[in-house]
């Protein structure tokens, strides 16, 4: 046997790297993986019922859904008429009350309560239009959870969740 | 060993053995030299690629080396394995003696390959110390702890006495039964130590007992010793390119000829060995991952209960049995340490100024009974130290100290060496040699094991082997089986143990029983839960859901124990891999082969078909307990909870005690092992991927030699390095 024609050798050391080369990647699989939440977390984070009928006109409860809190303000037709009189177009955000509610429920307000500037908790009933206001940097929302000054960029995000019946809403 | 002492831009040496060129000037090894304009200027600020291409390319290795110098390698690369999974699972461990366990038991349940992190880093210390070992015996066999190599050994013993503290540690960190009566009795070895004694044992535990925070700084110094370890490693690595390799020959090369570069040839064969080695630990990994291990580590710690049989790790045993064999307090554990720091001293005991047991016919074989005598003394140290088992460690532990202290400094004063050769290039290697005593040390022991008494085989009998569809590296579950088993547990085993690591949800996950996630929602909702406080803070109790755990049976140990005559029934969650029975020489090492892992249900089945009346001459311990066959000392608190017809099966399957008994076995094993399928099934698409790696390796090694094995076949001028064979 003479010592090899380059084609082989090369085809030879290029299969040995290319398969050394898979197996490394595949061992960084369960690495990367197992930072991902894991099954009791995502078990955990299944859907979660709460029955509104204690949360009294006007009153502001919260509630963790996936560690997020979730604020579920029972508001009055005053806060109402306040979030579905002001200029739409005028907003940061434009978006319509009626759109952040579900329809037949307005006085429900379901919103993740996590300021959409840096992940801080604004406090429900505060600021200057009633609806809440974040410590941190001064975000201001209205009773609609909308953005209306401050650095946030967005409003408050509405997690997913429905009507169970009147006084019970399913969230997740 | 005079004149040229060559010193690179680094002020290290960094070639090593005053090597000639063939015009007998220096040899110097060829530097570092970028083209590139950018790597030239990076170069002159940090010369690190310098450093790392004398150290890892151009550094000559003598030419002759053979497979046994590939564990140096191995072992680095096992250091790493060690570090990085060992970063992954501090992750999800909680060293807190309250969730030390259980945060275990999920990180195999529930985190995202858990189980296969947790079983590499469990069996990636045995392989350590498995390579360890093998370094270590080479370099006995070979001398290479002798002038000029002194300090990179006792460099080498400091590792190895590092590695040992952190594989103490690390045992101890699932906080299992094994875990804490290890660190309970290592840590008293220290209350030998005349006066201090105690105090420095208060000091280590933090406390009057090993407790939470014995854990926590234990876990501490668990994480930081490994890299200690990579900086002394750096040191034996460095020290090593100062002095050189030594090889089979035990000649120092004299010239260039004499070695190659370490790139590619030492690379391309350590690579291909280390993926050898890697087969044998996937296979260690995925089809027999708690072989190594032992079932009483899958049973929480309990400061109040000393399993009857207690063992260190497999490569801690021969210190063991040392430590044992002294019935002195004091002087057992100086023998112990002294065992160990020996081996620093082996440099100044070995008297003979020839390297290579190749030459030393005496010393070969001296060396051959030291190696049985360790390997003898390992299987002695997982033996009760009771009868025969005390006096043979005792000669053997004599004969440890013997061949050092006495054996080592005469030899070399009486052996007649065989005639060194001129050169590495002249020297002719007798591989046969080494492997013929290797299988003469391998049937000697096989020999003496398998003449050793049994003591204990004779009073309970072993659990007869079952045929289970988990078995071997193909097995799945027999899902219907599993749902049978659950069957049997909800309605018999519920209404003492209990099932905690485990959730509802596993009921319906793949590799499991199968159920639908309806099916699922059903069972959860027959179980009660705690549930959240109320406004008032009382805790009412809600339906549980599949997210949920199965609860508890009783509030605490005191309840379990009042409703059940004074017997606490275990947890049910790991019991099949926290059961299991001593296997006995052979069979344990056909176990590796034959993967036999099914030991735990094997004792389930026949504890629960083993009940019967006590023959006669055995009297129970009391009314409440019951005979049985197989559980140790027969007097088992449960009475026999199993009979025909008890439970009913809608799949036709006999309603037999014999069938219960199989099919919860089979379904406690699924809990224990919830990944089991998944596990055997990666196991294999890894061994082949490992096989055909090792094979392209192989054939990419022999390329790489070719032209350094077979230099004749070349034709003339054609290759520089060849020489005359």
């Amino acid at each position: 046997m003479s010592s090899a024609e380059p084609t082989r050798r090369d085809f030879l050391y290029i299969a040995t790297g290319t398969v050394a080369a898979l197996g490394g990647v595949a061992a960084l699989v369960p690495l990367v993986a197992q930072m991902n939440p894991d099954a009791s977390t995502v078990a955990a984070g299944a859907p979660i019922e709460v029955d509104l009928s204690p949360i009294a006109d006007g009153q502001a409860i919260k509630v963790f859904w996936r560690g997020k809190p979730i604020y579920i303000s029972h508001r009055t037709q005053k806060e109402i008429e306040e979030a579905r009189s002001v200029n739409v177009a005028t907003l940061p955000d434009p978006q319509t009350d009626q759109a952040r509610v579900k329809q037949g429920h307005d006085q429900w307000l379901v919103v993740i309560g996590i300021c959409t500037h840096l992940g801080c908790i604004p406090i429900a009933h505060q600021g200057d239009y009633d609806g809440f206001f974040c410590p941190c940097h001064g975000s201001q929302y209205d009773t609609s959870g909308r953005i209306r000054s401050g650095p946030a960029p967005l409003n408050l995000a509405i997690p997913p969740y429905e009507f169970v019946s009147d006084s019970k809403i399913r969230i997740g | 060993m005079s004149g040229h002492t060559p010193h690179n831009a680094h002020g290290l040496r960094a070639w090593p053995y005053n090597l000639k060129s063939d015009d007998g000037a220096p040899y110097e090894a060829p530097a570092y030299a970028p083209q590139n304009p950018v790597l030239r200027w990076f170069e002159a600020r940090l010369p690190v690629v310098g450093l790392l291409y004398s150290a890892a390319v151009s550094y000559p290795t003598p030419r002759n080396l053979n497979y046994w110098w590939t564990f140096g390698g191995i072992l680095s690369f096992m250091l790493g394995v060690q570090i990085i999974t060992g970063i992954v699972l501090v992750m999800h461990y909680t060293p807190n003696v309250d969730l030390a366990f259980i945060s275990v038991e999920n990180l195999m349940r529930d985190v995202n390959y858990g189980w296969l992190l947790r079983y590499v880093h469990a069996n990636g210390a045995s392989m350590f110390f498995l390579a360890v070992y093998i370094h270590m015996f080479r370099g006995m066999y070979y001398g290479s702890y002798k002038e000029p190599r002194e300090i990179l050994w006792i460099l080498g013993v400091i590792i190895y006495l590092l590695m040992m503290a952190t594989g103490f540690m690390g045992y101890v960190l699932p906080w299992g039964q094994m875990s804490f009566w290890a660190a309970t009795v290592i840590t008293n070895l220290f209350s030998a130590i005349p006066i201090v004694g105690e105090p420095i044992v208060t000091w280590l535990w933090g406390g009057y007992s090993v407790g939470n925070p014995t854990l926590q700084r234990f876990f501490s110094l668990h994480y930081l010793l490994p890299f200690v370890i990579a900086g002394v490693v750096v040191l034996h690595i460095w020290a090593l390119h100062v002095v050189g390799q030594n090889n089979p020959a035990g000649v120092e090369p004299k010239t260039a000829k004499d070695t190659v570069p370490f790139t590619p040839y030492a690379t391309v064969k350590d690579l291909f060995f280390m993926a050898a080695f890697c087969v044998v630990f996937a296979w260690f990994v995925f089809y027999i991952p708690n072989y190594l291990g032992h079932p009483d580590n899958y049973i929480p710690a309990n400061p109040g209960v000393t399993p009857a049989h207690i063992v260190p790790e497999w490569y801690y045993l021969p210190f063991y049995a040392i430590l044992r064999s002294i019935p002195n307090k004091l002087a057992g554990v100086v023998a112990l340490f002294g065992s160990i720091l020996i081996l620093a001293f082996l440099p100044w005991l070995d008297s003979s100024k020839v390297k290579s047991a190749t030459y030393r016919p005496l010393f070969r074989q001296f060396f051959w009974i030291f190696v049985a005598t360790c390997i003898l003394l390992g299987w002695l140290g997982s033996k009760p130290a009771e009868g025969g088992y005390v006096i043979a460690s005792r000669i053997l532990t004599a004969w440890y100290f013997i061949h050092f202290l006495i054996v080592l400094p005469l030899l070399g004063r009486l052996e007649t060496p065989k005639p060194l050769p001129n050169s590495i290039s002249e020297a002719v290697l007798k591989k046969k040699g080494v492997v013929a005593a290797l299988v003469a040390v391998a049937v000697g022991t096989a020999a003496l094991f398998g003449g050793a008494p049994s003591a204990q085989a004779a009073e309970t009998p072993k659990p007869p082997a079952q045929k289970w569809s988990f078995a071997g590296p193909f097995g799945t579950f027999d899902r219907g089986q599993l749902q049978r088993g659950f069957k049997v547990y909800r309605e018999v085993c519920q209404n003492c143990h209990s099932l905690t690591y485990l959730s509802f949800r596993n009921l319906s996950e793949a590799g499991g029983p199968g159920f639908t996630p309806a099916q699922v929602d059903a069972i959860a909702a027959e179980y009660k839960v705690p549930d959240a406080p109320n406004e008032s803070g009382e805790v009412g109790e809600r339906a549980a859901r599949p997210a949920d755990r199965f609860p508890p049976r009783f509030p605490n140990e005191q309840a379990a124990r009042a409703a059940n005559g004074g017997a606490y029934p275990p947890d049910l969650s790991v019991i099949a891999k926290a059961r299991g029975y001593e296997r006995g020489f052979p069979l344990f090492l056909f176990d590796i082969i034959t993967q036999y892992q099914e030991a735990g249900p094997d004792y389930i089945v026949a504890v629960l078909t083993g009940y019967s009346d006590p023959p006669a001459g055995f009297k129970l311990p009391s009314p409440s307990t019951f005979y049985n066959e197989y559980f140790p000392g027969h007097a088992i608190g449960m009475p026999a909870p199993l009979s025909n017809g008890q439970v009913e099966y809608t799949d036709g399957s006999p309603t037999t005690v014999e069938q219960y008994a199989k099919d919860v076995a089979a379904f406690l094993m699924w809990a224990a092992e919830p990944h089991l399928e998944a596990r055997k099934r990666i196991g294999f698409q890894v061994l082949i991927f490992l096989i055909v790696l090792s094979g392209l390796l192989y054939f990419t090694k022999k390329k790489v030699w070719h032209q350094i094995e077979k230099p004749r076949e070349l034709a003339h001028g054609q290759d520089p390095r060849a020489t005359s064979m």
